[in-house]
């Protein structure tokens, strides 16, 4: 579905991502590791129109997107969540997730003004659909908030829902778990897995290996921008290249 | 899997069913200000009184156009002034000197400025915070020194006088005829606006106010809704200025000065940004200001200055916002 | 060319003022972010306080000190009662505040002193001096040598003192200079303390030529505004190029293109800035990380 192709990212004289090439099959759950400084939000940002491209391609669906602007990636159906989190924090949680679906509705100001028909119609269902999606992912209790009021942990999972309104082809989720306790982790994790039950393709860059051992079907490790190892999460487990990328990380639980 | 949700969630009505109830009580509390304009004519005693009420709907529509692109939008805006006095000066020089009809006039300075909103919005809406305000105050003070030079068109800094306004045959002259209009413009303000911020459109701006990337990976096209929500408060603001040059019979062309400038966002800020309300206490507040302050030039601007900096710090998102969340908060809501 | 040499001194001269008005901005804008419109007022300040003293008797160098030491503690209060309430507002809020301010400071002026223009005397006379076809005031001569001086004692103190070097830091990163032990507030305080002084002497030495009213300040704190833009916010150097370049060009348009337009060629020069480069002549870009 997605495939990454001698992808380089220079920032004047340092070479944040070099000539990394990796693949991502449809309906799998993908996730790209590496100690810290790796390239990891990088690659993503490159591959989510944030950044662009020094040399190499990005094909998605076989169709180049390097280089291509966010607005326009969101047309092709794919979606993110935000490491340091984006959050529109003077809107309601409902507004914030209900601004993942825009792409499916009018929003010309002209047409706003006058009420044209079916715009308040299909934002009543969107609404409706939002709340469903933020109990989907946990927010339940939030429903009603105003996004100032939430905290970290469930902001991240708002940035999910907001996400998942879009209904994407394939999601990146940048350190969904970033920031959150043992038991908000495990939550985030079962929730990674259901998406992927669902048939979405999920791609994420995460630090806590647990999760991504348990919960990922192939696994990229970057160290230095450089891709060290691809494999199945029991191949890199006993890796040696990445065992020894990660020495000082055993805390970790690899 | 998901959080346990309490059994007062479950029984709350879906929320699309809350906003529609919120909608409803919003149109019926614009219903009932329309009713009140429209009965305001049987209590104002003189045409003076008549004067002031048309000048701060005026104040108010033009707050309101202003509010959506720097409250709601979250941009700045320091040369509107320029497009006021675009207006005004337009259809003044087209119904004076050119013999249009004063609604051809009106529509062609309109779109001229619409026009001239697209061009300067492509090229600086780009920029941020700081070199925002000052692209846009350059903007209007270039705008206010033509004005000013060009005297064979204009008049020059002594200014030059507008003939009546007519649609289709009917002048309209005196405060009572203008009244109607200008509270009729003001009621279409506030539904047009409030329609805007409750659709898809009014959100994107609002969600690219909170976070710009965030709403750009969601595929709005951040760009082209600022330059769209710019376009239109010009335009907005060009046809106020069209009329109002119609209504006082004579412009200067210190309606387009940076001072006029400021005031228009004096009025957005204090009422509140994004409140459409606040637009409106903010415009009638500071239309009612001079009238006490008359004559006394000095005290006048420091009154203002007063107000600007006292509101910034005590109720820093304006008078309507802040008092709405001190209501709110009192009403025993968790914090 | 004796109208080339008479343009270039008069354009040397405002721009000096421009330089010292922009600098005030630069300043203020370095320690906290904040565009003080107001600063144009404590230009108009220095000038109308000294005019004021010296019409009541004082002698014209008492009446210059007390001038700028009244400012700088006009300055100081604004920070005190308006800046910092309001610090941590957005940029909008910041600017209205500002803005406020600079109308009271207007407004005061308008009640305490009137609506008239004041005049102050040339500090050595007004004998024009001949050079080379043209003549130049010895006033145009001071206000040209003063903001050089000041000038350089700026560049010392930021280059080699450690309260200069501390007001600096706390611009780059308000958080790291905190940790360093750095009191932000007090940098601030400091910075618009001084930023008023230079105003001041700024609206003195111009105050002869240009004579000085209560709303003189609004078009020159714009004008510096537009300068320190030029240049690039926050850079000193870039605070003395863009006035001293906005100076030359503005004067170098009245005298050959058109007089009508002069006031718009500041406001012209700017718009284009922004939009071929905003981060002016020597500012730094902006950076921010997703």
């Amino acid at each position: 579905m997605l495939t990454v192709e001698n992808l380089t990212r220079t920032f004047g004289g340092v070479t944040a991502v070099s000539d990394v090439s990796f693949e991502v099959a449809k309906g799998t759950i993908h996730a790209v590791i590496g100690p810290n400084g790796a390239g990891k939000t990088t690659l993503f940002n490159l591959v989510t129109g944030v950044y662009t491209p020094t040399r190499g391609s990005i094909r998605f669906e076989g169709q180049e997107i390097g280089g291509l602007a966010p607005e326009k990636l969101a047309r092709r159906g794919i979606s993110r969540t935000f490491q340091n989190l984006q959050v529109s924090m003077n809107l309601s949680a409902l507004e914030n997730v209900m601004t993942g679906a825009h792409l499916g509705l009018r929003s010309g100001l002209l047409a706003a003004m006058v009420r044209w028909p079916g715009i308040a119609k299909r934002d009543a269902e969107l609404r409706d659909r939002a709340a469903d999606l933020l109990r989907f992912v946990g927010c339940g209790d939030h429903v009603n908030a105003e996004a100032r009021s939430m905290s970290y942990g469930a902001l991240k999972r708002l940035e999910i829902a907001r996400a998942l309104a879009a209904d994407p082809r394939i999601l990146f989720l940048d350190e969904p778990a970033a920031g959150l306790n043992h038991t908000e982790t495990h939550e985030i994790e079962e929730l990674i897995a259901e998406l992927g039950a669902s048939g979405i393709t999920v791609v994420l860059v995460e630090h806590d290996m647990k999760l991504v051992m348990n919960v990922s079907d192939r696994i990229v490790v970057l160290d230095y921008g450089k891709k060290l190892a691809e494999g199945t999460p029991a191949e890199i487990r006993v890796n040696p290249d990445v065992v020894a990328a990660y020495l000082g990380a055993e805390s970790e639980g690899v | 899997m998901t959080a346990p949700t309490s059994p007062a969630a479950i029984a709350d009505p879906p929320p699309s069913i809350t906003a529609a109830r919120a909608r409803r009580s919003r149109h019926g509390v614009t219903l009932a200000f329309a009713l009140a304009l429209a009965v305001l004519p049987l209590v104002l005693p003189n045409a003076w009184t008549f004067d002031v009420a048309i000048r701060v709907a005026a104040n108010a529509t033009l707050a309101i156009g202003l509010n959506l692109l720097i409250g709601y939008c979250g941009q700045i805006s320091l040369g509107h002034a320029g497009f006021f006095g675009l207006g005004a000066y337009g259809s003044a020089i087209l119904t004076g000197h050119f013999d249009q009809s004063p609604l051809v006039a009106l529509l062609a300075s309109a779109l001229v400025v619409g026009v001239l909103a697209q061009l300067v919005a492509g090229a600086i809406l780009r920029l941020q915070g700081h070199y925002l305000a000052m692209a846009t105050l350059g903007f209007g003070i270039i705008v206010s020194i033509v004005l000013t030079n060009e005297a064979g068109l204009t008049g020059g800094p002594d200014g030059m006088p507008v003939t009546d306004f007519a649609i289709f045959g009917l002048r309209i002259t005196g405060e009572g005829r203008w009244y109607w209009i200008f509270a009729a413009l003001l009621i279409a303000a506030i539904v047009a606006a409030g329609n805007i911020v409750d659709s898809p459109a009014g959100r994107a701006l609002r969600a690219l106010h909170g976070s710009e990337i965030a709403a750009r990976v969601v595929g709005i096209d951040t760009a082209a809704h600022k330059t769209r929500v710019f376009v239109l408060s010009a335009v907005v603001t060009a046809i106020l200025g069209s009329l109002t040059a119609h209504y006082m019979g004579f412009i200067t062309p210190g309606v387009a000065s940076f001072h006029k400038s400021v005031e228009l966002v004096t009025m957005v800020v204090v009422g509140g940004m994004a409140s459409i309300w606040g637009s409106v206490v903010g415009a009638a507040l500071l239309s009612l200001l001079p009238e006490l302050l008359a004559g006394l030039d000095g005290f006048e601007t420091v009154a203002f200055g007063v107000i600007l900096v006292a509101t910034m710090i005590f109720l820093p998102r304006g008078i309507v916002p802040s008092l709405a969340a001190r209501l709110t908060a009192r009403g025993g809501e968790p914090c | 060319m004796s109208t080339f040499l008479q343009l270039l001194f008069s354009g040397l001269t405002v721009g000096a003022t421009y330089a010292m008005a922009a600098l005030g901005f630069s300043l203020v804008y370095n320690a906290s972010g904040v565009i003080n419109f107001a600063q144009g007022e404590f230009i108009m300040l220095g000038g109308m306080f000294a005019a004021a003293l010296t019409a009541v008797g004082l002698p014209l160098p008492a009446a210059i000190a007390v001038a700028v030491v009244a400012v700088a503690v006009v300055g100081l209060l604004v920070d005190r009662l308006a800046i910092e309430p309001a610090r941590d507002a957005d940029v909008i809020s910041l600017v209205i505040v500002t803005i406020g301010v600079s109308m009271i400071l207007r407004g005061s002026v308008e009640i305490g002193l009137g609506k008239g223009s004041h005049a102050l005397r040339h500090f050595s006379g007004e004998t024009p001096i001949a050079v080379m076809g043209a003549t130049i005031l010895p006033q145009s001569l001071w206000v040209m040598a003063v903001t050089g001086a000041v000038v350089a004692a700026l560049a010392l103190f930021f280059g080699r003192t450690r309260l200069g070097k501390g007001i600096l830091a706390t611009a780059h990163n308000r958080l790291a200079a905190q940790l360093v032990g750095v009191d932000v507030a007090t940098v601030l305080l400091l910075a618009f303390g001084l930023s008023a002084a230079l105003g001041a002497v700024g609206g003195i030495l111009i105050a002869p030529i240009a004579t000085t009213s209560y709303d003189a300040g609004v078009m020159l704190g714009l004008k510096g505004f537009v300068a320190a833009t030029l240049g690039g916010l926050g850079s000193g150097v870039g605070a003395v190029a863009g006035g001293v370049i906005l100076g030359l060009i503005e004067t170098f348009t009245a005298g050959y293109l058109s007089s009508a337009y002069k006031d718009a060629v500041p406001f012209v020069l700017v718009l284009v800035i922004l939009v071929v480069r905003p981060r002016g002549l020597f500012g730094l870009g902006p950076s921010t990380r997703v």
